[in-house]
């Protein structure tokens, strides 16, 4: 893992529909790497990456998203304070208390709590019920500063938790984007390496359901971060021992979507990545879930379908403001990235009928 | 110059829960030590910094300034597969610490986040409240040998979160309870370096008010004081905090009646407040007040007992949010006041035929 790299796409302010400042990073990070970059209509970063020779290489597209959940300003009320509504899948219970960046300059505000001495209700207070404070005491004060449309933000900062974890806001999925990133620093690829960073995936796979028109690949792959759900429960019965949670765990190496609330991976593909982690001896996990999703989603039925998995970085509570993430997850994915892209050849898909790929040439 | 914000955000940014006072007292030793006279710790960790007449007075009291220098916190339960579980010291609120940023204070700092459980995985009817205590854990993101290795229950862990300015000067951060009011103590210990003043001032940066008011006790057994104030944050202003009962940030700090404070006292507070054109809020506790001010009262024989609240908008959380202004006004008056009551105000009126 390239911490630099990191660091600077995680600290970029992106919200869905508002991915400027991670844009710009992403595009200073690949200028030279690739070739035919390009802005689409939604924001996606596009780009071609040609394979190491040969003609009839397979064109293989892997993509990333680049925004990240957070608030949009709804209104300032008469008293200063800021209705929020959310962007993306927030979760409310983990705002009483919280810091944030509103609009573009980053105005510092915070969620305000009701002191415990006045209350101890336990039920969750919905985001419709909570208000923002940036020190303004009425509309006009709060209005010289931000305005409704304003993006909101975590302010966390990047940072390193000992040698072998990471820790920031928007790991979901900046940390996909790095990913990528040092994909394209790499030799070429026995394939056309199709790059698409996409917008608007925390509010429905937006940006990706339109790449494939551009770009017409013959295969694809995600790159996501996904929650590890690896905590111990305390309320386990002692003697069971401690129970964990079925699903993904940290430092366990790559989830590999089988299936989820929106995709059924191609088994060919499923197969592929899972033989070459076996060849090399790369950690792996396999995720089948009834919930969640990614960009595969959109990208599988885009078009007359794209045979689409996905390779996840198990990355703890990741829809907050300091997701923690395990670097050898990120190196592992990587290597398993690099090793099946070295694997690839159009055999992958051989029971499918390629004959409709060249018509486009 | 003295710079009240950097002050502040020095205190606040120090880690000390109740009974691991240190940091702040050493700190604070190094502030005050220059302005008072002599400085000295009771048996509990209270600093006690004197400040001796600097002009004849007739009779000559000694006033006692209280303000708490611990804060709220959280201590290492015990290790479960390198996650970390919780006890709480004193107040600290389970539905704020989800996602927060805090520190685990083992063989070395550790970064860590309170873990909240992912919601997309989460069956809706546990979405619906927030964790209790005894179900969070800390993470610090390390191997669960390194943790077992660097981490042992009892180990203390407190809010990372760093003071952070927001519009109109205001100011958020943790453990602004109470430390708000021990840098308004700082500002009349500066005030009574040009101010005349008759009586002797012993400002005391209190232990373990968070943990029932025992600092409090223990030093106003040692400074046997003729009078005491203490200071305190107050509940400002905001959703769910009714409005007839708490304070407006940055109108001054609130002087509430009640039987915790002797009503000369206050009244004479009030006169020094108008003469010197320092506004004031006002309030009323009709019982205990959960600040020193209650354990100080019923020191010793007793003590005429009197409240500063510090205006506090989310009042033990990560972003506990003040106006310094009022910070410089409770210290401006605290010293103004020792610098011009009389010794004998107490007695000049029986309390009981006053009005207040």
């Amino acid at each position: 893992m390239n911490q630099d790299l990191m660091r600077q796409l995680a600290d970029a302010r992106g919200v869905s529909g508002q991915e400027e400042e991670a844009r710009e990073v992403i595009l200073a990070a690949i200028a030279g790497l690739v070739e035919d970059v390009r802005v689409d209509a939604l924001g996606n970063v596009l780009a071609h990456k040609p394979g190491a020779a040969g003609a009839d290489l397979p064109r293989v597209l892997v993509s990333a998203h680049m925004d990240e959940i957070g608030f949009m300003l709804r209104s300032i009320d008469g008293d200063g304070l800021l209705r929020v509504y959310p962007v993306g899948g927030v979760d409310a219970r983990i705002l009483p208390g919280m810091r944030v960046s509103v609009g573009p300059a980053g105005v510092p505000g915070v969620f305000m709590w009701k002191p415990i001495h006045l209350g101890r209700e336990q039920k969750t207070v919905p985001l419709d019920n909570l208000r923002i404070d940036i020190g303004a005491s009425d509309r006009a004060g709060a209005a010289a500063h931000v305005k409704p449309g304003d993006m909101i933000t975590f302010p966390s900062e990047f940072t390193n938790v000992g040698e072998e974890a990471v820790r920031g806001k928007a790991l979901d999925n900046r940390a996909g984007c790095a990913l990528l990133v040092e994909l394209l620093q790499g030799e070429p690829l026995p394939c056309d390496l199709l790059v698409a960073f996409t917008t608007q995936e925390e509010i429905g796979l937006r940006g990706a359901s339109v790449v494939v028109e551009s770009l017409q690949p013959d295969l694809a792959i995600v790159l996501e971060s996904t929650p590890a759900h690896d905590l111990p429960d305390l309320t386990a019965d002692a003697d069971e021992g401690i129970a964990f949670n079925p699903a993904t765990r940290q430092g366990a190496g790559p989830v590999l979507t089988v299936m989820d609330s929106r995709t059924i991976v191609d088994p060919r593909l499923l197969n592929w990545l899972r033989a070459t982690a076996e060849e090399q001896g790369i950690p792996f996990q396999l995720k089948s879930s009834q919930g969640g999703g990614n960009d595969a989603g959109a990208i599988h039925v885009a078009g007359s379908g794209v045979p689409t998995a996905a390779i996840s970085m198990p990355a703890r509570y990741v829809h907050g403001p300091a997701a923690l993430l395990r670097v050898s997850d990120f190196d592992h994915s990587l290597a398993l990235l690099r090793a099946a892209l070295n694997a690839v050849s159009p055999a992958l898909l051989a029971h499918e009928d390629l004959s409709n790929r060249h018509h486009r040439e | 110059m003295f710079d009240l914000n950097a002050h502040l955000r020095a205190m606040v940014e120090l880690h000390a829960p109740s009974g691991h006072e240190g940091p702040l007292r050493d700190y604070l030793s190094g502030v005050w030590g220059p302005l008072a006279d002599e400085l000295s710790t009771d048996g509990l960790g209270s600093l006690i910094a004197t400040k001796r007449p600097t002009r004849e007075c007739e009779p000559s009291l000694r006033i006692m300034l209280a303000a708490h220098v611990d804060e709220i916190g959280l201590m290492v339960r015990e290790v479960v597969d390198g996650f970390i579980s919780l006890h709480r010291i004193s107040g600290v609120d389970n539905r704020v610490l989800p996602a927060q940023a805090v520190i685990v204070h083992g063989r070395r700092p550790l970064p860590g986040v309170v873990a909240a459980k992912p919601p997309h995985m989460l069956p809706m009817a546990e979405r619906q409240n927030y964790e209790p205590m005894d179900h969070l854990l800390v993470d610090v993101g390390l191997e669960p040998a390194e943790v077992e290795a660097l981490v042992q229950p009892g180990d203390l862990i407190t809010q990372d979160a760093p003071m952070i300015e927001l519009q109109n000067g205001r100011l958020a951060g943790k453990a602004m309870d109470d430390r708000a009011s021990v840098a308004a103590l700082t500002v009349c210990l500066q005030q009574l370096q040009t101010l005349q003043h008759g009586h002797e001032v012993c400002a005391v940066a209190t232990a373990q008010e968070e943990t029932g008011l025992l600092g409090a006790r223990t030093a106003a057994w040692r400074v046997k004081p003729d009078l005491a104030i203490a200071l305190d944050v107050d509940f400002a202003v905001q959703p769910g905090v009714e409005p007839d009962n708490s304070v407006e940030l940055g109108v001054g700090p609130g002087l509430p009646v009640g039987p915790n404070f002797h009503r000369r006292l206050v009244e004479r507070l009030r006169d020094t407040a108008k003469r010197q054109e320092i506004p004031l809020q006002g309030g009323v506790i009709s019982g205990a007040s959960g600040t020193d001010a209650w354990a100080i009262q019923v020191a010793r024989a007793g003590v005429p007992t009197a409240l500063l609240g510090i205006p506090v908008r989310n009042m033990h959380s990560p972003v506990e949010t003040l106006d310094p202004r009022d910070i410089e006004r409770a210290g401006r008056l605290l010293a103004h006041f020792i610098a011009e009551v009389e010794g004998d105000f107490l007695l000049a009126t029986d309390p009981e035929g006053d009005k207040s």
